[in-house]
């Protein structure tokens, strides 16, 4: 008797599967590209400086971290030296303004893009990503035009004689906040306008046919459906703004360091790898931590959603 | 207040549409209607006919160009939506997919600022009510439609509304649900004696559920009245054509009665009494049920088609150039076949003048 026919390995392979020969590519990039990268930074934060500064001397040392919290004065002793914890703070507290000014933007935008006819919709969202066409450096130095003493803002105003001398815009943390948000908000929009747009309107009719007033409707029933789009929003802007280096060094004019200037000038003018290292792992390990905490907070609230103040019912 | 004043009055509601390529859509054009204090109105009509965009404009959600809607005596029609005492049942249900059942229910209550032990007892009454006790901590998308579609119901009556707006509630649901939740809904309008409105395109469920209809064509309400009126004695074509069967015939009118084309003479005693319609040509509207077809071998008509609906025989007879349609039990009758004569004769009181 003939054994009952049994699908081989192959033959139970099913449509629409695709064999992982297809994931290699990716495999071999995140490898290459990403892995070994953060295995060398992570190797250089635990040696020692080069004789000259440039590379590292193959010796085992934590003086890279200890940098971080301690400063070495000539005579050889150590004292606490808080300059790079309050660049982190800088650093935090920039991409934290940056995240809520684009937040706060993004959402009146993303809604309203959102709520254009369609045919009109793509051209409007393809018009969010006119900065992508040119290279951020052009469009940061551009700020430095629009934002100088002799610039368009303080022409205008002058001209229209609501200043007299101009307003010292350029070089200042305003100017890299302005920087950072212009170069983050595409990021906050698409996100949340993805959202938006999957977003049944008609749950907003029936909210506001129960009752609910404009901002009612939008704290209730609109900002919990798109809250998977600001989440996205948030981690997209934040996390790269927490890194960023153009906009302070540009337009910050070097008063307004983040972390990354700061890594930046330990592999270029200070020549010091491993603590150019080392700051790098820092910035990981914060970064991861940020996403961390993202995903917890994304969590938690998805779970107290629609309870709006009144709590459990049941 | 007149006790007897309606419980809601459409005066002259016009609202107009642009279309995308710059045309126009009446989708009302001066409607008029009263309904009454705790009854159950039928809105119905075709698809496009404006019977829903008169709904929204009661509930809020579309603004009238013109004309003036009142709930009890007081204008609302610039009211804001949500000061309006009025709530409606979507064709999608539009339950917050985020919120439970229960919140889902609580929703309207909290934004009346209803204190929260007011708002658990109510709730739990409304699930009752529909009879989804229990199931108030789940997630709409944990519910069938059928389910969903009384948490809808569930939470626009929770508001206690002066009138309910239902916007083809029952179109989503199947059949047999359908007509479980049509003599459910009619328990409910009894039970709270709110004022229903109901919007479909579905006669059977007009006919069952109304206590009055108001036939919508084109922007216009066409008539109203009981169902069985509207049924009986249709206004128009488009009323006898569009709810239920309808022979509609062409005549010539007389005091004597009416001379049918093909047909032949009809005794005056065969129109609706008080009948009236200006003599001369005339077109009738009769139903399937009123209409008899003998076997005839002088008959003026000859059988096309014989079928069976239910208990009732249906036959189709050509005469001359109209065809005639005839329901009758089949029980007791000697079924005609297809090419034999008949002769074809009316119920008494039974054939409509109706407007072309």
């Amino acid at each position: 008797m003939k054994a009952p026919w049994s699908p081989t390995a192959r033959q139970r392979h099913q449509a629409g599967q695709g064999s992982w020969w297809s994931g290699l590519p990716g495999v071999v990039y995140l490898i290459a590209l990403v892995f070994l990268p953060l295995v060398i930074i992570f190797i250089y934060s635990f040696l020692s400086r080069a004789k000259l500064g440039v590379g590292v001397k193959w010796e085992f040392s934590l003086t890279p971290y200890t940098e971080l919290l301690y400063s070495e004065s000539l005579s050889g002793g150590r004292s606490f030296d808080p300059t790079y914890l309050q660049i982190i703070a800088n650093s935090f507290w920039y991409a934290i303004i940056t995240s809520a000014v684009c937040l706060v933007l993004s959402i009146p935008i993303a809604l309203w893009l959102a709520t254009r006819p369609p045919e009109r919709r793509t051209a409007l969202v393809f018009a969010v990503t006119i900065p992508f066409w040119t290279s951020l450096l052009i469009r940061t130095y551009s700020f430095i035009i629009i934002l100088n003493d002799n610039g368009p803002i303080n022409g205008l105003l002058k001209g229209i004689g609501i200043i007299d001398e101009p307003i010292a815009m350029l070089y200042t943390p305003f100017a890299t906040v302005v920087g950072l948000v212009y170069t983050f908000l595409p990021f906050m929009i698409l996100p949340i306008y993805a959202s938006a747009e999957r977003f049944d309107f008609r749950l907003a009719e029936a909210a506001y046919d129960l009752g609910a007033a404009k901002w009612t409707v939008l704290r209730r029933v609109v900002l919990p459906s798109i809250r998977p789009g600001i989440i996205a929003g948030m981690v997209l802007v934040f996390i790269p703004a927490l890194g960023s280096y153009l906009a302070p060094e540009l337009l910050g004019g070097g008063k307004t360091s983040m972390i990354a200037n700061v890594i930046a000038a330990q592999f270029g003018a200070s020549r010091n790898w491993p603590f150019g290292a080392a700051l790098s792992v820092l910035l990981l390990v914060i970064t991861l931590l940020v996403l961390i905490t993202f995903a917890v907070v994304a969590k938690r609230a998805s779970r107290a959603a629609g309870r709006g103040g009144w709590e459990a019912l049941i | 207040m007149d006790a007897s004043a309606p419980a809601l009055s459409v005066r002259d509601v016009t609202k107009t549409f642009q279309t995308p390529e710059g045309g126009q859509i009446h989708a009302l054009d001066s409607v008029s209607l009263d309904i009454a204090d705790g009854s159950f109105m039928v809105l119905l009509g075709p698809s496009g006919c404006g019977k829903t965009t008169l709904l929204r404009c009661i509930a809020g959600l579309e603004s009238p160009d013109s004309g003036r809607i009142d709930l009890r005596g007081q204008r609302i029609d610039d009211m804001p939506v949500w000061r309006r005492r009025v709530n409606t049942v979507f064709q999608s249900y539009a339950l917050f997919p985020h919120m439970t059942v229960a919140q889902n229910i609580a929703f309207g209550l909290q934004m009346d600022k209803v204190p929260g032990d007011i708002i658990k007892r109510k709730v739990n009454e409304s699930l009752d009510m529909v009879h989804l006790s229990g199931l108030g901590s789940r997630k709409p998308s944990q519910l069938s439609g059928g389910q969903q579609q009384r948490v809808a119901l569930a939470r626009a009556l929770a508001k206690e509304p002066e009138v309910l707006l239902l916007d083809e509630p029952l179109s989503a649901l199947d059949l047999k649900l359908r007509r479980g939740m049509q003599s459910e809904l009619k328990r409910l309008q009894r039970e709270t004696s709110i004022t229903f409105v109901l919007v479909t395109h579905d006669q059977d469920e007009a006919m069952a559920m109304g206590d009055q209809v108001a036939v919508f064509n084109t922007g216009r309400i066409v008539q109203v009245g009981e169902p069985r009126g509207v049924y009986l004695r249709p206004c128009s074509r488009f009323v006898a054509d569009f709810i239920g069967e309808a022979n509609v015939l062409t005549g010539a009118l007389d005091t004597y009665g009416l001379v049918i084309e093909s047909v032949g003479f009809v005794p005056r005693d065969r129109l609706v009494p008080d009948t009236q319609a200006a003599l001369g040509q005339v077109h009738v509207a009769v139903r399937p049920e009123n209409v008899s077809l003998q076997i005839d071998p002088v008959g003026s008509a000859k059988v096309t088609d014989v079928s069976y609906v239910g208990g009732d025989m249906r036959v189709e007879a050509l005469a001359a150039t109209a065809s005639i349609v005839s329901r009758v039990p089949s029980q007791g009758v000697q079924p005609p076949r297809i090419g034999d004569l008949v002769s074809v004769s009316f119920t008494e009181g039974s054939l409509t003048v109706v407007a072309d």
